[in-house]
Order: structure tokens, then sequence, then C-alpha cells
């Protein structure tokens, strides 16, 4: 299947049924598949006239209890900022995908990773953080689409799935979930349902009183280090014994670097690969145990150098660290990362390891 | 570099239909047990450019879904031929269309074979099946997968225009028989 219809469907079988979206490429085959698809199953497809509007259709989707998603590309995902700043304030389970593409501004529609920094920084005004997921393949994009449905649910907070052209348009075998629907959010107790015969509810960003605020701020962000405790991922690959070179990537790029990995490990190097998996909560404790025992690092994204910060705090100055960046658009190929992890290893002091 | 996988380049003008033989490839590899990625460039090279898309077939998992120098390279027309035959790994193999590539820079380090796909097709019954003409001699020369599974894959695609189904076939069966006495071939 191809990746954006995929996603579509995954979302489908996690019992999601309701949808609202606009169309730009990268992604627009998700809203073209829901189109026909949720209709067929008595759900909701909602075409809105922007994504500022989508934003706050999810919204209201969301505060009545149903599962909800939109998706989009980089330019219309900065349009939502504000519905996602208030559906973070009022801890509403969404799916917010963004099959990123290349900017700044309209930018271009080759895949790109130009949003890690919007993406992981909480996305818009306010004080908040949100879960984000990277999927480096197909299967991983479905996988993680239904993941995001469970964690939107458990933690009551928008979650993004944070994919890339390559992601979206590329085609792959996928194995589905069985269930065809699945189930209805629950949300008995907090979404608004009608109040005849109990206590009226109410969904919210707004706090006046700045105790009650202050404390919404420290709640909110004690959930997120909840779930950084329980939810963190990554893929650790050819991590195990001590590296002259560690790789670190994340969604389609890590892909690719893997085959650049595989590729100098069969001429004997000693370089493995760190692929956050939720890119936030990023997985600082687990990346920063590897590059203890690294001799350097070497980052690869399509963008200038984003989650290089992330690896930065991680190595806290311990080793140093290389970046290989393409944008554009541009996709860096395996031939030229192996270059790449070459060129930095030739950095190491002369006589090899200590 | 990454064997044992297999990568793939087919390219050609937006409307070749490219896109659709590397999908057939891609799912006649799936359905013999392989793992499979395509990925389109979906970029404004396809709005009224070359289209192309790369295929990888592989036995475990495949790494790279991007392919910049493939083992093989399907060119449909003379643009594509120039743009990516010079990125054909060495030892690799190019299958071009002798009716759109009129001047072709032959490299010393590959193996070409020629084909042209508009004429087979003609033959065949329609012209707007050279695509399938071009996959027929590539998988003619190569034995990357099974006639069965191609035949199958291009039935599922025609299942609801079932009236193109033979003449689809018709087409990739003359590609294969071409690919397969190499004729038009040069080796290095």
């Amino acid at each position: 299947m191809k990746g954006n219809e995929a996603i579509a469907e995954a979302a489908i079988r996690a019992g999601c049924l309701h949808f609202f979206g606009y169309p730009i490429t990268p992604q627009s085959e998700i809203p073209e598949y829901l189109s026909r698809r949720l209709p067929e199953l008595g759900g909701c497809y909602v075409q809105s006239e922007s994504e500022v509007a989508t934003s706050h259709m999810i919204y209201g989707a969301a505060g009545v209890g149903t599962k909800v998603m939109t998706s989009s590309s980089s330019p219309g995902i900065s349009l939502m900022a504000e519905g996602i700043s208030y559906l973070a304030g009022a801890e509403l389970p969404v799916v917010i995908v963004n099959i990123m593409r290349a900017g700044p501004g309209l930018g271009g529609i080759l895949p790109a990773q130009s949003d890690y920094a919007q993406t992981t920084r909480g996305m818009a005004h306010g004080d908040f953080r949100l879960i984000a997921l990277a999927p480096a393949s197909v299967q991983e994009a479905v996988d993680l689409t239904i993941l995001a449905f469970d964690l939107a649910e458990k933690y009551r907070t928008p979650v993004i799935l944070a994919g890339d052209g390559v992601i979206g348009q590329m085609m792959e075998p996928v194995v589905l979930p069985e269930a065809t629907v699945g189930p209805p959010l629950k949300a008995d107790d907090w979404a608004l349902t009608g109040c005849v015969g109990r206590k009226p509810r109410k969904v919210s960003s707004m706090f006046l009183d700045p105790d009650e605020l202050n404390a919404h701020n420290f709640k909110l962000k004690a959930r997120f280090a909840e779930i950084a405790r329980n939810e963190t991922r990554f893929e650790a690959y050819a991590c195990d014994e001590p590296l002259d070179l560690l790789v670190t990537s994340f969604g389609i790029s890590a892909r690719i670097c893997r085959s650049a990995v595989d590729a100098a490990r069969s001429e004997g190097l000693k370089v493995g690969l760190f692929r956050p998996i939720t890119i936030s909560p990023f997985p600082m404790d687990a990346l920063r145990e590897i590059i203890g025992r690294s001799q350097r690092v070497l980052d690869v994204e399509m963008n200038t150098g984003q989650m290089l910060h992330d690896v930065e705090m991680a190595a806290q100055g311990r080793c140093p660290i290389d970046f290989f960046g393409r944008c554009g658009g541009l996709i860096p190929s395996a031939e030229g990362i192996l270059e790449q992890i070459r060129a930095s290893l030739a950095q190491l002091p002369k006589g090899g390891v200590p | 570099m990454m064997k044992p996988t297999t990568e793939i380049l087919l390219a050609g003008f937006g409307g070749h239909g490219m896109l659709l033989s590397g999908r057939l490839l891609a799912q006649a590899a799936m359905e013999m047990g392989s793992q499979v990625s395509w990925l389109p460039a979906y970029g404004p090279e396809m709005r009224g450019g070359t289209a192309n898309v790369a295929v990888c077939i592989a036995r475990d998992q495949v790494g790279s879904p991007y392919v910049e120098c493939p083992h093989i390279l399907v060119a449909m027309n003379a643009p594509s031929f120039d743009k990516f035959a010079p990125k054909v790994k060495p030892d690799g193999l190019i299958v071009y269309n002798e009716g759109l590539v009129p001047n072709p820079k032959q490299r010393a380090d590959c193996t070409a074979l020629c084909v042209n796909a508009q004429e087979v097709a003609i033959a065949a019954g329609n012209i707007r099946a050279a695509n399938l003409v071009m996959l027929g001699v590539l998988v003619g020369a190569t034995e990357l997968v099974s006639d069965d599974a191609v035949i199958a894959a291009i039935e599922s695609e025609f299942a609801a225009k079932a009236r193109f189904i033979p003449v689809n076939v018709a087409a990739y069966r003359a590609g294969v028989a071409h690919g397969k006495d190499g004729r038009c071939a040069q080796s290095a």
C-alpha cells in the first residue's frame, strides 16, 4: 500500500471514523482515501475551508468524545498551530499527521524533515509538549498510527505522526490489524455528551485564575514526564559493542542510514545506528548511554540540523558530533552517507580506539 | 553496494506508464515472497517532465528505498536515458526504448538491451501498452519475477477494466520474448 493510504486505513482500524482536513501535497491521499471510506462506514469526512478551521473542528469532535484525526503537510500544520495549542490546553485526544515537505514558507512539495524542531518543541504558543512518532517504513507508519490513537486516549493529549514525503508516497507491503473498525474512544468521564442527570462538564483551555493555570501547566508537565518514562521508543541497531562511530537519524533518513551502516559494517567498520521512534519525548537517556561508548557521532537529517540539538544534549560534550544534512527535497543516498561515515571515522585519532 | 537487494529505476515521460510498470513488478515480487518498495518521484519532474520510480526487491529487508545508483535502469525516452544511464552501477543492466532513445551514449561497463517499445506494443494491439513491453524485456532478461506473478498483477490492476487485460498481457509477453533472446543487446 501507499504510505498515505496505509495511514488512513490504519486510522480506521484504530477506530477513527471522523476526519477533518484540507488537501496539500504530499499527503493528499489521506483525505482522498478517507473521503471515500468514511461515509461507507457511517463515519464523517469533512473537507474544511482551511487548516485553521480543521484544527478547531477536531477540537469539537474530540470534545464530544469521538476518535478523530487530521492530516496535513508542513505549511498546513503551521496554520493549525492555534488549534493545536488549544487542543493541548484542553487535553483533547486527537491524532495529527504531518507528512513533512521542504520549507520554509511554501517551500517545495518534496520530502524533508524540516519540522523536527516545531514538532518536538510543542508546535505552538503556550507551555506544552506533545508526543511525536516518526515512522521509517510504511509498516511502521501503520503501527505508529494505531499507537498514536492509543497514546492520545491513554494520556488525553494530541499526538503527532511525523512522516515525510517519502513515507507518504512510497508503496510497501503492510500487515494491517484484523479488526476492520477499532473501538470507539473511551471518554465517559470527561467528554461533553449531554449533562442530563449528571453534573455539567467543561472542555476548555482557558484558566483566568493564575494559580489554577500554574497548576494546570505543572499537571501537563508531570503528565509529559510520565509519558517520557513509559512510552519512549527507539531502535538501537548494531549498538551492542563499543563503537568508533554512532550514526543518529530519525524517520526515513534513518532507514537510508541503516543501509549505509550495513555497508560500513561489512567493511569491518565499528559503526552503529540510533533511531528515536518517539522524537518527542526524545530517548535522551538511551542515547546518552550509547554515546558513552562511542568515539564519535554522525547525525544525519533531511534538514540543516534540528535533532542535532537533542543529540548534543545527550552527548553533553563527551564526544565530537558531525552533521550531514540534505534539504529542499533532496534525499541523502546510502552511498553519500557511507562517504560521510568514512570521513567521520578519518577524524578519529590515529591508532584507533584507545 | 547493498546486495542482496536489487534496485531498479524505471523512467519515462509522465503518461508513459513507467510508474505502473514498476508497481506491477513490485506487486509480482511481493507475491513471490520478496520484500519490496516502490518510491515514485512525485515532484515537479512528474508535472510535464520525466516521471520515474525506484523499485527495490530484497530477500530480507529493503534498506534505503531511495535509489541513486540502480543496478538496473529501464529508460523509456532520451531524457530518462541521458539522466540516469550514467548512474547505473558498474556491471548493471540498461533496458532502453530505441524508438525514443535515438542516440544512446553506451556504457562500456554495463549490459544494454533495447527494444522499439511502441512498435512492439502496436503489434500487440495498443501503443499505450509500450510500458508493459519494457517491463517484459526487463523480466525476460533478468527473470527477477515469474511471468505468472506479473500476469496476476496485471489482472488485478485492470480488474475493473478487464477488456484491457489481453492487450497488456500480449505486450508483456512480446517484451519477455524480446528480453529472453537478447536482441539488440550490446554487452561490454
